[in-house]
């Protein structure tokens, strides 16, 4: 007897009515007997020498714990991929708020006093605040020239193209920082003793991460740290690689006091200290053919990697690998860098590098159409990848994807051409334009080439005493869903309820590294995994004869209770398989890049208003192949969320920077779209299965980041006339761009930096 | 920066929570965020932005919506405070918390006590509120996860629900 599908239901969130009734434990509901509060004294200036620290009057210093470099057990780094950030800065700072002291005190209330008595004296050196200053290396900031990392791709002969091409079209697209601005500030707990060594609780997305580089700093071997996840309340990527830098900061608090310490970053400290999105600059020359097919391109792809190399390497990989789009080219070079300014360090957030590359390539679709004298639909038509063509990095595309019918799908779902139509008509000489704007994109799931096989997570699923089953994995649960879709795989495998499946709190001591949950991989890799360790289980049974086939979940139940009595702990383990076709070249960056993309069309109708400059989003469609939908609720919510985080860097999120500090760091300054701000966002999926996910999922989470920006921004020129190229895309903007071009009507092509 | 003078004394302050009457001993000053939290170990509200941006910190007093990380716990004194560990009746869920489940209004889940709060204001005071007034009715309580989508839902299923028993 089969229990109804679980996969492809929308079965309650596992840990929901904890979130509901506020009883869900986030790090800062958590006390431990004898806690301290701590606090971060960072680096006021952006580059320089420090030369003195003085701790002013008026302050019971004797009652502080103070933790600086020297007190550091082991080495003094934020162990990520370069060891290049130090955990606090020992006589050099590189950026406004580096962390150079740490305080602790039992009362909470006196520490932001004690933090301002501080006062540290530099000696000030040149720093650099962009990536064209970076560029010019007139100071070297970071190593030999301030590059954290290139890259270049190249296919065919993009040398060979210009002469016969019909058009060369170039362009120059721009993008700000944008702030994860998960609702939860960062914050850790960590306690420490001699015998069982640190432990920290956390807000938090990649526990073994935090675990790495607490033995690091804290010269402590693995089973002596121990990191857990609390549940944590939104991250974005924003809780990748920070979180390992304020464990490292609890810990030594607590090493040094001996007593657990608790830190929690206020919105201010969190918004001006913490990663960002990487700000962008894509240049593209584009040779093409008098019927609009693409023969040839330069993509030059440069990110701000802010003061510390961090995960811009990653991130830079990412944006250069789409930078692409779903298009064929026969001939390409894509060269990438990632530099360094006197910024905090830029990181991860939804994405990772595609929206901005994204977004400079379907504006450029749209200026490739104009030129050729295409609608922006046709330009795209001509060039849809196909199955069996090869991507940028060579890559055969054998998925079954017909870009076509997406597009036509999500035309129709929008009234595209109608509305079009009829705002054209409309439009002239009203107060209000109307506009409709698209792009057409993919984006990869799982890490990038050999990433995965490097990473070789493994997943683990235990038979409890109780005829219960309990998956344990340190892929973490932010909001996205991971708790419910990895229960919901395991018992679809074992024939079980929902009900029966729990998951293991993201625990070092008790969990096996099943890989940081970033990439879209959750689902895909992760999820495929815990399918294994499943099935592990079940083939155990039935090979002790214990339990038969077919079986009951009542029958299942039983055997596993008898097993455990019999031979105690219960558990089955599954390792990450590298497919055997999968083919990448870290070199030539060349190959498989992803072992599947989700494809995506998204439209987006705008009103701007010429009264006061502002746009309005009427009504967004975002449409999507994402192999099987594993929870209609939850992968919906995926896409509505991260279509208004793109509204929101499209639109209102603009983080304003002086001399590498972010000067807007409040939420009543820096603008994220509330309920009232947003269209209806219409989603929908085109279902397609996928060999290498559980149950034919492939990777959801940052695909819906990638297409707003660049469908708004269409849009606006739709309705306006007037191209812009860079976001955010704020009233003044257009009011500016608006101004030049009536003062300027000769040649309207000057206006919105268009080039 | 919101942190109340240490000079000043602690005093005591009596209300009634979650249909309790409670008397905290606290600086008068002191948020009365942090007087649940820390005081009453009521955690469920959140601070998101500590200036009343973000509302993950609403709470209810005398029926209307309030961010209680701009109300000093003195103006508090003889208020009817309900939070989000108020709203459901033993295992029993309210009508707006199953809603808020099956609807996918919940994701990381730090929005969601002062969320559902202000759902539950809007409810109180619109019992059938058109889709402009939820929006416009939640418009102080930011969400960075959902886009706002299914929690509208929710809200117009926990309307009809409340309609239709």
């Amino acid at each position: 007897m089969k229990v109804d599908h679980i996969v492809g239901v929308s079965v309650p969130r596992k840990e929901g009515v904890e979130k509901v009734t506020g009883r869900a434990q986030y790090v800062d509901d958590m006390t431990l007997p004898g806690m301290l509060y701590g606090a971060t004294v960072r680096s006021r200036i952006p580059r320089g020498r420090i030369q003195k620290i003085t701790f002013g009057q008026g302050i019971p210093w004797n009652e502080f714990v103070v933790v600086s470099a020297k007190d550091i057990p082991g080495k003094n780094v934020v162990t990520l991929i370069e060891d290049d950030q130090p955990c606090l800065a020992d006589g050099m700072v590189n950026h406004p708020e580096e962390p150079i002291l740490l305080l602790a005190h039992p009362d909470r209330h006196v520490l932001s006093k004690a933090v301002e008595a501080i006062s540290v004296e530099y000696d000030p050196l040149p720093a650099l605040f962009s990536m064209e200053e970076s560029e010019q290396c007139s100071h070297v900031i970071w190593r030999a020239d301030n590059v954290f990392k290139r890259y270049l791709i190249e296919k065919g002969d993009v040398d060979g193209v210009w002469e016969a091409a019909d058009y060369i079209i170039a362009g120059e697209y721009r993008t700000g920082a944008q702030e994860q601005l998960y609702i939860e500030n960062n914050g850790m707990i960590a306690a420490y003793d001699t015998e069982h060594g640190v432990t920290v609780w956390g807000s938090l997305q990649c526990p073994y991460y935090v675990h790495k580089a607490l033995m690091k700093l804290c010269n402590l071997p693995a089973d002596k740290v121990r990191v857990v996840q609390m549940e944590t309340g939104g991250a974005f990527g924003g809780k990748e690689e920070y979180p390992s830098m304020i464990a490292g900061h609890a810990a030594l608090l607590a090493i040094k006091s001996g007593r657990p310490v608790k830190i929690i970053y206020d919105r201010m400290e969190d918004m001006a200290a913490t990663t960002k999105r990487h700000p962008s600059r894509t240049r593209h020359r584009t040779a093409v053919s008098k019927e609009g097919k693409i023969l040839g391109g330069e993509i030059d792809f440069t990110i701000d990697g802010g003061a510390y190399a961090t995960l811009s390497s990653v991130v830079l990989s990412r944006g250069a690998i789409h930078a692409g789009g779903p298009y064929y080219w026969p001939h390409v070079r894509i060269r990438a860098r990632a530099v360094a300014t006197n910024a905090p360090p830029h990181g991860a957030f939804r994405g990772f590098g595609a929206p901005q590359s994204l977004f400079a390539l379907e504006r450029h679709m749209d200026r490739i159409a104009q030129a050729v004298g295409l609608s922006p639909v046709e330009v795209r038509r001509r060039n849809f990848l196909k199955p069996g063509q090869a991507t940028t990095t060579e890559q055969i595309v054998r998925e079954p994807i017909d870009l076509h019918k997406l597009l036509d799908r999500a035309l129709a779902l929008s009234d595209y051409r109608a509305k079009r139509e009829r705002f054209a008509k409309e439009n002239a000489g009203g107060m209000f334009r109307k506009g409709m704007g698209f792009a057409t994109f993919l984006h990869g799931a799982g890490f990038t080439g050999s990433g995965e096989r490097n990473l070789s997570s493994v997943v683990g699923v235990e038979g409890c005493a109780d005829g219960t089953v309990r998956v344990l994995v340190s892929s973490t649960e932010f909001g996205q869903g991971t708790n419910t879709i990895l229960s919901q795989i395991a018992a679809e495998t074992l024939g079980l309820p929902y009900a029966d499946v729990a998951m293991a709190q993201p625990d070092t001591q008790e969990v096996p590294n099943s890989g940081p949950t970033v990439a879209s991989r959750t689902a895909m890799v992760v999820g495929k995994l815990v399918q294994s360790a499943a099935l592990g289980i079940k083939q155990t049974l039935m090979a002790s004869g214990m339990l038969g086939n077919p079986y009951s979940p009542e029958e299942f139940g039983v055997a596993c209770r008898n097993y455990v009595a019999a031979r105690g702990r219960f558990r089955s383990w599954a390792n990450y398989e590298p497919p055997g076709d999968v083919f990448w070249d870290d070199e030539k960056y060349r190959g498989e890049a992803y072992a599947a993309f989700a494809w995506a069309v998204y439209v987006a109708e705008v009103t701007v208003d010429l009264a006061t400059y502002s746009v309005t989003v009427d009504d967004f469609v975002a449409l999507q192949e994402v192999g099987n939908v594993l929870h209609p609720v939850l992968a919906r919510g995926q896409i509505a969320g991260g279509v208004a985080q793109g509204i929101g860097y499209t639109l209102y999120e603009k983080v304003v920077w002086q001399n590498g500090r972010m000067q807007n760091s409040q939420m009543t300054n820096y603008i994220m779209p509330t309920s009232a701000d947003l269209p209806p966002i219409r989603v929908f999926f085109e279902e397609g299965g996928n060999i290498h996910g559980a149950f034919g999922a492939k990777g959801i989470g940052e695909l819906p980041m990638d297409g707003p920006a660049p469908a708004i921004v269409n849009a606006v020129e739709d309705a306006l006339k007037v191209g812009f190229n860079s976001i955010p895309l704020l009233p003044e903007d257009i009011f500016a761009a608006l101004s030049a071009r009536s003062h300027n009507k000769s040649n309207p092509d000057s206006a919105g930096g268009s080039q | 920066m919101t942190s109340p003078s240490v000079d000043v004394e602690r005093c005591d302050v009596s209300f009634k929570i979650n249909g309790k009457r409670t008397t905290v001993h606290v600086y008068p000053m002191e948020r009365l965020l942090d007087v649940l939290r820390h005081e009453l170990s009521l955690t469920g509200a959140k601070e998101g932005c500590g200036e009343g941006e973000c509302g993950s910190c609403s709470v209810l007093m005398d029926g209307e919506l309030v961010n209680s990380c701009l109300v000093p716990v003195l103006q508090a004194r003889g208020a009817n405070i309900v939070t989000i560990e108020g709203l459901a009746v033993g295992a029993h869920l309210d009508v707006l918390q199953e809603a808020f489940l099956q609807y996918g209004g919940a994701q990381c889940g730090i929005c969601t006590p002062g969320m559902i709060l202000a759902a539950s204001h809007l409810l109180h005071k619109k019992p059938e509120p058109t889709m402009e007034d939820i929006r416009e009715g939640l418009s102080g309580n930011l969400c960075r996860c959902t886009g706002y989508m299914q929690i509208f839902e929710a809200v117009a299923e926990a309307a009809r629900r409340r309609a239709t028993t």
